[in-house]
């Protein structure tokens, strides 16, 4: 009992322990190889590093709920591309120009509200036809990347909103707007996930579907509506994104998916479904945003980080199914 | 007992001699010796759980006795596992089969030992040629190109058996080959297996079923409770000689016996039938009433408890709840109609090993356990505290992952999750299976207090001593049909077992 507890302690635990490690030798290599003058863990830096978590962050708390329900989503980035230019565009349509700064509430609405559409759909193939959703949302993932080169061939989609930009960069309490999003959705879907039927049901599909249709869970509807979810947070990603940036590509969001899956395994959420913590999740974003950061401290550049962040991210997963597999061996006596 | 066969026979291809097995708690087999001779079709019969599954793991090198000798060809053997066993030319036929549906049958029959060309390639035509060899010899309709998942489901034991044979085979051993048979089928199988007897292979054939044991068999022998109860000639005894053998006097079962007013018919089932799984099932269940139903693996008993628990549509037939007839498309319906299934296999179904215990017990009620948005733990631990009392369930704390549990508390666990959704009907499959006498007779004893306390109550179950212990009345199933249903005055281990073997009954009413 003891080693059990000790083990989950573990678990739970190792993605913040992680976090400190990093911390620690960023700062101590960042004095030795820094190409700038400031210390890592400056305060303005940290505050910079969580607003650039938020993005991938976002979107990193819905497919912890598709993936504990047991399913994945694929269509992340094309998604969140799609819903950038469904903002930044809808704010130049005529027909809207006489709503002045009107337009932005209802731009956002509309992007939203694209996400939610999408998500929905993978999440009713997902369901009517029993095909895995690894391979809907992989189709869904080329598909809606489609629908973005329709829209506007190769050329970026720009428009810029000086009212939304001040929004968008603005800090309260010293943390920025995007920060702030990545902070409310963090507990708002924690408490979904903790607190709720759904999030209960959710678990209890992905742990095992069979028991939870003979309790009689509609198993269904819980599916659609955390892809709803995931689409809805993909474009809330993209709202808070692009409402700074003013400018979307049309390959903008790639592999938006597999950081973002990344995250969520480096905190601990299974990929066969029914374990996992929101919690986590953010300590695997923060991780993550951390490495990147960090690497380019001290002079790496992105090839070497993506190397160095697979390589990070198959040894974390050895260890963990060290540590599975020793609770295990400690249970059987 | 006596050995019919004199010592100047043949030499057994396969004898066992004073084989013992214990698990913790459990004599599995004690002092089992059994011979088989070449060209003898042998069958070894008892109930479930009276050893024989142990005895054939033993056999096939799964399980290390703990004492005695498996002896082939005169040789004291020791079986490392099943490809050992077939080395040394002791083959299987599973009632599973476990064949690779996408490749050909030629491909299964040498899966593992493909024959190879240089630099690694397999040897297409030999492969073709050895497997056709085979084929031959079994007469069979198809050849050795076919997709083995395009086969029957004969045809794929076909395949089982031509695997069989690519060894110089001493013994083969049938695990209730005709499970999945139609009688024409059964009819092959039946000359493949004299076919293997003239060419004096020794036969094990381990069946439920009277009526073939009387037809291909030459001797039979008899396991109960682990014990060796001897072996007979097919022609000198009859069915009533072996069902003697099989329950034998010890089993003194407590029948039940206790009596209390039945209640109105709360479930009522007239003509259900679901494809070939079952056909034309009547009954009905009381408050009050335990009824069981009692049959081989296979008879339809749970398939139709799934359809009751809208898990199955049937194909024709009604079902009435408390005189209402009523349509039941899916767990969600049967469960607001009041209808609660306690599934056969409780890690699979029942359970969301992952989740703790209270988690478990409350969720099919769980979206009307809320205070505003969220689950209110108070009222999730109250329905836990309610029903960890009142089955008392041995957890140290609901926070407890409910896959730590034993199986005895596992399965309270889910009968509790029903009973505090307080149904109409409550079914529940194998209730014992895979649990401790101890809590065995605990479960026995809460489902005769559930049936006093009003509810109506349906037991599976393949233990004898489970339905005659606990049930009302005992429907007998034989392959997809109600043979008889008994009251418990009138039912006897043998004309239950006559029943569910399917042999004819006199239909009192």
């Amino acid at each position: 009992m003891q080693t059990e507890k000790l083990s989950k302690y573990l678990k739970d635990g190792a993605i913040w322990g992680f976090i400190v490690l990093e911390l620690i030798f960023f700062s101590v290599a960042g004095e030795f190889f820094s190409v700038s003058e400031k210390a890592f863990m400056d305060g303005d830096n940290m505050l910079l590093l969580l607003k650039q978590s938020a993005p991938i962050g976002i979107i990193a708390m819905g497919m912890t709920i598709v993936m504990i329900n047991g399913n994945i989503d694929l269509s992340v980035g094309a998604i969140y591309a799609i819903c950038a230019i469904v903002l930044l565009d809808t704010m130049t349509w005529t027909m809207f120009a006489g709503l002045g700064n009107w337009v932005i509430p209802l731009a956002w609405c509309l992007a939203l509200l694209t996400g939610v559409v999408l998500g929905a759909i993978n999440g009713l193939i997902v369901w009517k036809t029993g095909v895995d959703a690894f391979i809907v949302t992989l189709g869904s993932m080329l598909g809606y990347r489609g629908l973005v080169f329709m829209y506007n061939g190769e050329q970026p989609t720009s428009h810029l909103n000086w009212s939304l930009v001040d929004f968008a960069e603005a800090q309260f309490l010293g943390f920025h707007t995007a920060t702030w999003f990545l902070l409310v959705v963090t507990a708002v879907i924690w408490f979904l996930m903790t607190r709720t039927v759904h999030g209960r049901n959710a678990y209890a599909i992905g742990n095992n579907r069979e028991a939870a249709v003979n309790a009689g869970i509609r198993v269904g509807p819980h599916m659609i509506i955390n892809f709803m979810i995931i689409g809805f947070l993909a474009a809330l990603s993209a709202v808070v994104f692009y409402s700074e940036s003013g400018s979307v590509n049309p390959n903008d969001g790639q592999l938006y998916e597999l950081w973002v899956i990344t995250a969520v395994v480096l905190g601990g959420t299974k990929l066969t479904g029914g374990a996992g913590s929101i919690i986590s999740t953010f300590g695997g974003v923060v991780a993550i945003q951390l490495l990147r950061k960090g690497l380019s401290h001290i002079g790496a550049d992105t090839s070497t980080v993506n190397l160095v962040i697979g390589l990070i991210l198959i040894a974390v997963l050895f260890l963990d199914r060290q540590l599975n597999v020793k609770g295990k061996e400690e249970l059987k006596v | 007992m006596t050995e019919t066969i004199e010592p100047t026979t043949p030499a057994p291809v396969l004898r066992l001699e004073g084989i013992v097995k214990t698990f913790p708690g459990v004599r599995a087999l004690d002092g089992v010796s059994l011979s088989i001779l070449p060209g003898e079709v042998h069958a070894l019969m008892g109930e479930n759980g009276a050893g024989k599954s142990t005895l054939m793991k033993v056999l096939g090198g799964i399980h290390q006795p703990d004492e005695g000798l498996i002896i082939v060809d005169e040789q004291p053997v020791i079986m490392s596992g099943p490809l050992d066993a077939k080395a040394k030319g002791i083959v299987f036929i599973h009632q599973e089969l476990s064949l690779a549906d996408e490749l050909s049958v030629a491909e299964n029959i040498y899966l593992g030992e493909l024959p190879r060309k240089r630099f690694g390639l397999v040897d297409w035509a030999e492969l073709e040629a050895k497997t056709n060899t085979i084929l031959e010899k079994l007469k069979v309709s198809f050849n050795a190109t076919t997709r083995v998942g395009d086969l029957s489901i004969a045809n794929q034991q076909m395949v089982e058996i031509a695997r069989a044979l690519t060894v110089d085979a001493k013994a083969v051993i049938f695990d209730e080959p005709t499970a999945s048979l139609t009688d024409a089928e059964k009819v092959v199988l039946f000359e493949v297996i004299s076919d293997l007897q003239e060419q004096g292979v020794g036969i094990a054939y381990i069946s439920h079923r009277m009526e073939e044991i009387f037809k291909i068999t030459d001797r039979i022998s008899v396991l109960r409770d682990g014990q060796y109860q001897g072996t007979v000639n097919t022609a000198d005894t009859n069915e009533e000689g072996v069902t003697q053998m099989m329950i034998g006097r010890k089993l003194d079962l407590s029948r039940n016996e206790s009596h209390h007013e039945l209640g109105d018919v709360a479930l009522d089932v007239r003509g259900l039938s679901c494809g070939n799984l079952y056909q034309d099932v009547s009954f009905e269940v009381r408050r009050g009433e335990v009824l069981g139903f009692y049959g081989l693996v296979g008879a339809g008993r749970t398939e139709i408890a799934e359809t009751l628990f809208g898990l199955r549509n049937p194909s024709s037939g009604t079902i009435l709840l408390d005189g209402e007839e009523v349509r039941i498309h899916s767990p969600h319906d049967a469960i607001e109609r009041g209808i609660s299934l306690v599934p056969e296999d409780r890690k699979g179904q029942g359970l969301v090993l992952g989740m703790n215990c209270r988690d478990n017990m409350t969720l099919p009620q769980v979206d009307d356990l809320t205070s505003g948005p969220f689950v209110s733990d108070g009222a999730e631990i109250a329905i836990f505290d309610q029903y960890r009392d009142k089955l008392d369930i041995r957890t140290p704390g609901w926070k407890q992952l409910v896959g730590n549990l034993s199986g005895g508390n596992q399965q309270k666990i889910v009968i509790g999750k029903w009973l505090s959704m307080r149904p109409n009907v409550l079914i529940v499959d194998e209730p014992t299976r895979g649990i401790d006498v101890g809590s065995k007779a605990e479960i026995h004893n809460l489902l005769r207090e559930l049936a006093a306390q009003g509810y109506a109550v349906i037991v599976i179950s393949s233990e004898m001593p489970e339905v005659l212990h606990v049930a009302d009345r005992i429907v007998a199933m034989y392959s997809g049909r109600i043979m008889r249903t008994f009251t418990s005055e009138e039912v006897t281990e043998e004309n239950l077992i006559a029943a569910i073997s399917g042999l004819e009954t006199d239909k009192v009413a």
